[in-house]
């Protein structure tokens, strides 16, 4: 047994300079530019949505990202509980603990340089450092991938509008999937408009509870227009954003068909005994941006 | 539905003609206020050395950069993004904010229970609705931060903005007891059956 790779392919090096510098540049970035598909899914709601005062809504929402966009300030001014998604390609080297202290310290310097307002508190005592960082916080998740020679850094500032609407059950098997259904439904009609819709409504099916929580995170922050991979998945997604539209909470909960942009699912293999669901919701403003490290350079994209 | 353009402080006669539906610019003054600040002002005691009487006040806690005090920056800070968060965790606060501070408006996104819809009736108050999430658009309603108290909260301070044609706002519930929130959250149980019906679900 040798535990030396065998030599060949140059592996990718990311800095930790690097990452710092594009955790401070991604946090800025997603608070001011919406991701084009987001766009999109406000033009879609716009051209469809029957409701006079729902359309108005909308039509501020639209404004309100073009006025951001032309004053280069932040769409929103909830700069959110900062989560950074690491996924890691094939041959990348890295320290692992030293990409955590520059994405900590990226998100520092964004926070103190732009500035921006420090949303993070600590759990008991509620004292705010004003970096936007504290224990365990900003929120990092490593992953890896297949991709040769890749390592994609992905920033989401997570509202808290949106994040209070969070919902976790651990249904049984005789629930079936009547019960699923029935906790979504329900979900989207007790957040009603405190969560800032059109929403995209996360869904986590199954795993572990913390797993299943971290589905519908997943599924929240998804672009639309991406489908659940798995077919059972897809199939309610349709099912449950038709039903969740269907009951009128529109834009802000004032009223209106524009209640989600969408209900996107994540699934994982779960116990014989259990049957868990969760619901995550991601605001109108479903800010995410990534940097994409390569041989070629850095790629800045949503 | 009437529009109305409201300089700030107001009456209690101002506030009463306004009806849920109608619209509401206003001028002049706006105080923020968040969790934490009516925390430390209701359940331990603070005090603000601020004259809230009349006045309204925006659920909110702003983007500020630190700059010397000057012109019209006179507290020290300057906006950077101000915006409108979730009025529901503040509900319990609404009628010692009218009670005790003589506050006439709040302005929030998702709106109040009937706590605050009864304070409204009661003391004559109105609860305006502002689009969450448009902060950006917001920011240029507003024209400078004039002071702030309790900055020890910071950002959750309680602030005193300078405004020009702030809004259009929404009249979400009036001093009459109406509610707009109410009225959806009825439509929306109502449409509940038919919803699971079509998934398949009794």
């Amino acid at each position: 047994m040798t535990l030396m790779t065998k030599p060949g392919l140059e592996p990718l090096v990311v800095a930790p300079e690097a990452i710092e510098e594009a955790a401070k540049l991604l946090y800025i970035r997603a608070l001011k530019i919406l991701p084009d598909d987001i766009k999109q899914g406000f033009a879609r709601l716009d051209a469809s949505e029957t409701d006079g005062t729902a359309r108005a809504i909308l039509a501020t929402m639209i404004e309100n990202i073009g006025v951001a966009e032309r004053m280069d300030n932040l769409l929103c001014q909830d700069t959110g509980i900062p989560i950074f998604n690491v996924l890691v390609g094939r041959h990348v080297q890295l320290d692992g603990w030293a990409l955590k202290q520059a994405i900590a310290r990226g998100t520092e310097r964004a926070t103190r340089e732009h500035p921006l307002r420090s949303s993070v508190v600590h759990p008991i005592t509620r004292k705010n450092d004003q970096t936007s960082c504290g224990v365990r916080v900003p929120v990092i998740n490593i992953d890896f991938s297949d991709v040769e020679r890749e390592l994609r850094l992905e920033m989401i500032p997570k509202g808290s509008g949106s994040e209070n609407g969070s919902f976790l059950e651990m249904l049984i098997p005789a629930d079936g999937v009547a019960g699923i259904k029935r906790f979504v439904v329900d979900a989207a009609i007790r957040a009603g408009g405190k969560v800032c819709p059109p929403t995209i409504l996360g869904v986590g099916i199954g795993g572990t509870s913390d797993l299943c929580m971290h589905l519908a995170k997943v599924a929240a922050t998804r672009p639309l227009g991406s489908r659940c991979e798995d077919a059972e998945g897809a199939a309610l997604e349709v099912a449950l954003a038709e039903a969740v539209n269907s009951l009128g909470i529109g834009p802000q909960g004032l009223g209106g068909d524009s209640t989600a942009f969408a209900v996107h699912v994540e699934v994982a293999a779960t116990h014989i005994t259990m049957n868990p669901v969760a619901v995550n919701i991601q605001c109108h403003s479903a800010r995410r941006a990534s940097a994409t490290f390569t041989t070629e350079g850095v790629r800045i994209g949503f | 539905m009437t529009h109305h353009n409201l300089p700030m402080p107001c009456t209690e006669d101002a506030i009463r003609a306004l009806r849920v539906g109608d619209t509401v610019t206003l001028q002049d003054t706006l105080f923020g206020i968040r969790d934490a600040t009516q925390i430390h002002m209701f359940d331990r005691g603070r005090r603000t050395r601020f004259d809230l009487r009349g006045h309204a006040v925006i659920h909110t806690a702003p983007n500020v950069r630190k700059v010397p005090p000057a012109g019209t920056n006179q507290a020290g800070y300057e906006p950077v993004c101000i915006g409108t968060t979730t009025s529901d965790r503040m509900e319990r606060f609404t009628r010692p904010l009218m009670e005790r501070e003589g506050v006439r408006i709040i302005i929030g996104k998702g709106g109040l229970r009937e706590g605050s819809s009864e304070a409204f009736r009661e003391l004559g108050g109105v609860y305006l609705a502002i689009i969450g999430g448009t902060a950006a658009l917001e920011t240029t309603w507003i024209t400078a931060i004039e002071d702030v108290d309790m900055d020890d909260l910071h950002p959750e301070s309680l602030w005193r903005f300078g405004i020009r044609d702030f809004g259009p706002l929404l009249v979400g519930m009036d001093a009459h007891g109406g509610s707009l929130f109410r009225d959806v959250q009825a439509d929306v149980a109502s449409r509940r059956a038919a919803a699971l019906a079509k998934l398949g679900v009794s």
